[in-house]
């Protein structure tokens, strides 16, 4: 059996596009292998700047024949039906054959379709693949028609086996299939033919091409990490900027330089980041003071001076490049130095952040009275939070993010220590963007705890009002990000925060008014943020409606503040849904959430279910313990006491929670269960005021030999009404005892 | 192989020998236009021409002039007035990659000492309503042309397609002469007998217009220009396109040139940031239109192809 071997030769290929034009090609040209009947081995895909290339061993010789029953029209039918079924077989009346059918005599056909060779149903799947090609972006050149990332210069497609290669007839827009390739651009630009993979990538290694993107990133890791030890330095990681550099050269060649002298004050990040964007190169960094000295840069070929005009030169655009970033730097300094941090942020007035939810100035000023509400909870001091949230978006504004966006929150904390800010505001400025995605570290310095969750709430807040909620797979403000945040800023700080008493009700609200958004109707003259806030207090008298029509303003008070919780429930659902999806990763399941989450016998979830530090302790307590014994056992005691009692309220339509009368147990068992549940109970109470719900349930566990011996020794339903009344009543009291942690009920299996 | 004579002297050098190279190709040497552009793309013989089914072959050198990166004359680098060397093949010849490291090699770089890679940088002209896919041609890490196959010009499909290369003259000179702050750069020949640096001829130019386009220019006027070049570019393109003498004449280059104006009163009303961020978008949008009307223009217009190519 042959093996197969493709490449398509074109210009350069983008970098970030290769790994998946790699894929495309395994999987277009196998799948279309294996749909005409051609069995085929191993398969690997390969990409340098200039190549796709596609190895498949084992090609089968030929598809197989097929054969084809077909039934037709009836004999009888009209001479247009019959015409009808020749055309779609391809076959004369005479190939025909007439069968007994239940409807009568009918025509059947009888197709062959004979195997084909393995050249003619490569060709056609070359083909077919080189014009579906899924790029992300492609384009036509000269007078062509075809599209292709960038022009395609040569197809390379040979089968071979012992006996040889030979080339696949096959032409796709004026590109003939050929046995030859190139090598390097400069190197080794003469064409050559190659008999089968192994050649072709031997000798493209000689024609000063690596063909493997893996093998290339790990010779500019291996040559750069050892240049960088030979020195006393080490390779800053950066796996994506090795892919990508691996991807922009076909015969990596590493050469390390020197930072200007001038350049080596700069923060380390503000070096890297501009090293990395704008010329692809690494940072080696000093393991001993942690400055950035060296760069590592890949060329793509030897020369003769090995490398020295190449690294002169690109020390010569690094030296341009830095200039412009130390430019940045110095002028923000002078503007932090002159007006502090404050005076940088001024601009955020002009910047729009949402048309509906004003400018970034605005969105400071909430997201400063928020953190100064919620700065408490989190064990920082308010006025720090208050001061760090002023401060957090003033980088923004810096000449260095205006040029690198990416070095937002880095800048702020560096010019913030600038201006003098300490006691935890420089950090702030730099960690309140976090966590950033599921796998970044969550901030727990409290002063950056209270501004980070006041920012992402703010944001939620602030959408939620203007009702831009995510839907489906559209998430244009990132809100799902953003409510994942706060929900592992919460749960990572162990905070004990009411989500929506201590957040968003209220705030909701405070934005609302700010704003001015109409469908709350609220009174024309804005109040600031902390009148807002406080009227929400419902103690205080207010008058909330900008309708001077208005005569019962405690009525209009009571429907905007409606208003506003509803939609902090909504919010608060939409955390919940999140929050499920955080907890199923970490192997909690949905039913145990639910149970949690939801008052017993009812849709509405328990008061305090918007403390999800609260809410998640309970999950995991309950999640740990129903994978023990005394788990098994709670749950089936519980659900012996329940199922009974649940039908007899059901029945009786009544419900038995009058508290039974020990005096009223007839038999030992029944004493027993009240003993019981004496020492439960008095366990339970202490525990749950601890929040030690294992403990608790540990406690509801014990319940289950009393209970089961209770089921075996006594009948509920006695003639008897008054010891049955009782035994109901007892019923229920172990399910309000078992209730307490979570409702059992909606606990599966 | 390479002596010291293969290497140019000036910056007139480079330019030079970038029109005898792309004039030993077959291109038309042009001159620069007559009009003040922010860059080479906006020359009707790249704009227009790319568009419609007759072949094409230019090269020229264009003045430009981006008002927002005026430093005064202080900046080694950045200049509000600048020169980019254009050329433009239609269709796209299949060796354009060649031919282009053939025009490095006439100016002094010699691939096999250097790193010379393409980088993707796909190109796209919010006001020409313009893109196609490319690269930024980097030599020894520094960005020495953009390299462009145009897919669309004025909202129109290029059928053929057409190559475009631009040189950012000034940077390419400056790497190729070794000179680290474009003042310094000798303009002509260093032995001449009245040597000239790029400084002794622009640097006077580069304070005044920097001055002019930051401070003085009147914003009030430059918007009723827009207001004016907008006006005129619609009311040619409504002329009918009968003359009086019945002859058919569309005038797709004259409306055109006030398409130029509108966008480059654009980019000085940007310098003096009078456009806020969201009028902005409105502004591109206002020229883009005036560009696909031009470009619809060109395409009813013999040298556009209509009536079929003979």
């Amino acid at each position: 059996m042959p093996d197969l071997l493709i490449e398509l030769f074109s210009e350069e290929i983008p970098a970030r596009m290769q790994p998946g034009a790699r894929d495309a090609l395994r999987r277009l040209v196998t799948d279309g292998l294996v749909e005409a009947g051609l069995t085929h081995g191993g398969a690997q895909a390969f990409s340098t700047p200039r190549r796709l290339a596609l190895a498949v061993e084992k090609v089968g010789a030929e598809s197989p024949t097929r054969h084809e029953e077909r039934k037709g029209p009836r004999v009888d039918a009209p001479d247009k039906a019959v015409e009808g079924f020749l055309r779609a077989t391809g076959l004369t009346r005479d190939d025909l054959e007439v069968r007994d059918d239940k409807k009568g005599r009918v025509y059947f056909a009888r197709i062959t379709h004979p195997g084909r060779p393995a050249d003619e149903i490569v060709a056609k799947v070359v083909e077919q693949t080189i014009r579906q090609f899924p790029w992300p972006k492609s384009m036509r050149w000269g007078r062509g028609s075809l599209r292709w990332v960038r022009p395609l210069h040569s197809i390379l497609c040979i089968l071979s086996d012992e006996a040889g290669a030979r080339t696949v007839a096959l032409e796709v827009d004026g590109i003939r299939a050929g046995e030859t390739t190139r090598g390097h651009r400069f190197m080794a630009p003469a064409p050559f033919a190659v008999t089968g993979f192994d050649d072709y990538q031997a000798r493209l290694r000689r024609a000063h091409v690596m063909l493997d993107a893996q093998a290339r990133a790990d010779h500019i890791r291996a040559e750069a990490e050892s240049m960088a030890f030979a020195q006393g330095l080490e390779l800053v990681e950066d796996r994506a900027l090795l892919d990508e550099v691996a991807g922009l050269v076909e015969w990596p060649v590493v050469l390390m330089g020197e930072i200007g002298e001038g350049f080596l004050d700069l923060p380390p990040e503000v070096l890297q980041t501009s090293m990395r964007e704008h010329q692809k190169f690494f940072s080696v960094r000093n393991p001993a003071t942690g400055q950035i000295e060296k760069f590592v840069t890949v060329a793509n070929r030897e020369t003769a001076d090995r490398g020295a005009t190449i690294l002169a030169g690109n020390r010569k655009v690094l030296a341009a490049r830095l200039s412009d970033a130390r430019f940045f730097w110095e002028n923000d300094l002078r503007v932090v130095n002159e007006k502090g941090l404050e005076g940088m942020a001024e601009g955020l007035a002009d910047v729009t952040f949402h048309a509906k939810l004003g400018s970034q100035a605005d969105r400071v000023a909430r997201i400063e009275a928020l953190a100064r509400e919620i700065a408490r909870k989190v064990g920082a001091k308010p006025d720090l939070a208050a001061e760090a949230a002023r401060v957090c978006k003033a980088d923004l504004q810096s000449e260095m993010v205006g040029e690198f966006p990416e070095l937002q929150g880095i800048m702020g904390r560096y010019y913030a220590q600038a201006a003098g800010h300490d006691d935890g505001v420089p950090e702030a400025c730099e960690e309140h963007y976090r966590p950033l995605g599921p796998n970044d570290e969550v901030p727990a310095a409290p002063v950056s705890v209270a501004v980070a969750l006041a920012d992402k709430l703010d944001t939620l807040t602030g959408f939620w009002a203007i009702d831009e909620k995510p839907t489906g797979s559209k998430d244009p403000f990132a809100l799902r990000r953003a409510a994942l945040g706060v929900i592992r800023l919460v749960l990572g700080n162990g905070s004990r925060i009411n989500l929506s008493g201590d957040g968003m009700v209220r705030h909701v609200l405070a934005t609302a008014n700010l704003l001015g958004i109409k469908e709350f109707r609220l009174r024309r003259s804005r109040l600031n943020y902390e009148q807002a806030f406080r009227l929400l207090s419902k103690t205080e008298p207010s008058d909330l409606s900008d309708d001077p029509s208005d005569v019962d303003t405690s009525a209009r008070d009571e429907q905007i503040r409606s208003q506003a919780e509803g939609l902090a429930n909504d919010l608060l659902a939409f955390f919940h849904d999140r929050l499920k999806v955080h907890l199923r990763d970490q192997g909690i399941r949905h039913d145990v959430i639910d149970a949690c989450l939801y008052d017993h016998g009812s849709d509405e979830k328990r008061a305090d279910s918007d403390d999800l530090t609260l809410l998640v302790k309970r999950a995991q307590a309950l999640s740990d313990f129903l994978k023990t014994d005394d788990g098994d056992n709670l749950l089936q005691g519980f659900k012996r006491a329940n199922n009974i009692l649940t039908q007899a309220e059901e029945a009786d339509g009544v419900e038995y929670s009058f508290g039974p009368d020990p005096r009223l147990a007839e038999t030992a068992e029944e004493r027993a269960v009240f003993a019981a549940l004496d020492r439960a109970e008095q366990a339970i109470a202490p525990a749950m005021q601890a929040e030690d719900f294992a403990a608790a349930m540990r406690a509801m566990a014990d319940l289950r030999a009393p209970i089961d011996a209770f089921f075996e020794a006594v009948q509920i339903n006695t003639d008897n009404q008054v010891v049955r009344r009782n035994r109901l009543n007892l019923l229920h009291r172990i399910r309000e005892a078992c209730l307490q942690v979570a409702d059992l009920t909606r606990i599966e299996g | 192989m390479t002596t010291q004579t293969d290497r140019p002297q000036s910056f007139q050098d480079v330019l030079l020998r970038l029109q005898t190279y792309w004039a030993g190709q077959g291109c038309a040497v042009m001159q620069p236009y007559d009009m003040e552009v922010g860059a080479g793309t906006f020359h009707p013989a790249t704009t227009l021409r790319a568009l419609g089914p007759r072949d094409w072959a230019a090269a020229y050198v264009q003045p430009s002039r981006r008002p927002t990166d005026g430093r005064y004359g202080d900046n080694p680098n950045r200049l509000q007035h600048y020169y980019q060397f254009q050329v433009i093949i239609k269709p796209s010849p299949p060796d354009l990659q060649a031919l282009y490291l053939g025009s490095l090699r006439a100016i002094g770089i010699d691939d096999a000492l250097h790193d010379i890679r393409f980088v993707e940088d796909d190109w796209e002209s919010p006001t020409l309503g313009a893109w196609g896919l490319g690269w930024e041609v980097w030599c020894d890490g520094m960005e020495v042309s953009q390299f462009t196959y145009f897919q669309q010009v004025g909202g129109h499909d290029c059928h053929p397609v057409s190559g475009e290369l631009t040189y950012g003259l000034e940077r390419l000179a400056m790497y190729v002469l070794g000179v680290d702050h474009v003042m310094n750069m000798p303009y002509n020949a260093p032995d001449a007998a009245h040597p000239l640096s790029y400084g002794d001829v622009f640097r006077q130019t580069e304070r005044e217009y920097s001055r002019w386009n930051f401070d003085v220019a009147d914003t009030d006027l430059l918007l009723r220009h827009f207001e004016d070049a907008e006006a005129e570019c619609a009311r040619i393109l409504d002329a009918p396109e009968a003359d009086a003498t019945g002859r058919r004449i569309v005038m797709a280059h004259p409306a055109y040139d006030q398409c130029i104006k509108a966008s480059h009163i654009f980019n000085l009303l940007d310098a003096r940031g009078v456009i806020s961020v969201t009028e902005r978008q409105a502004y591109i949008g206002r020229v883009r239109a005036l560009a696909r009307k031009c470009a619809d223009a060109f395409l009813q217009t013999e040298a556009g192809g209509a009536g079929g190519v003979v």
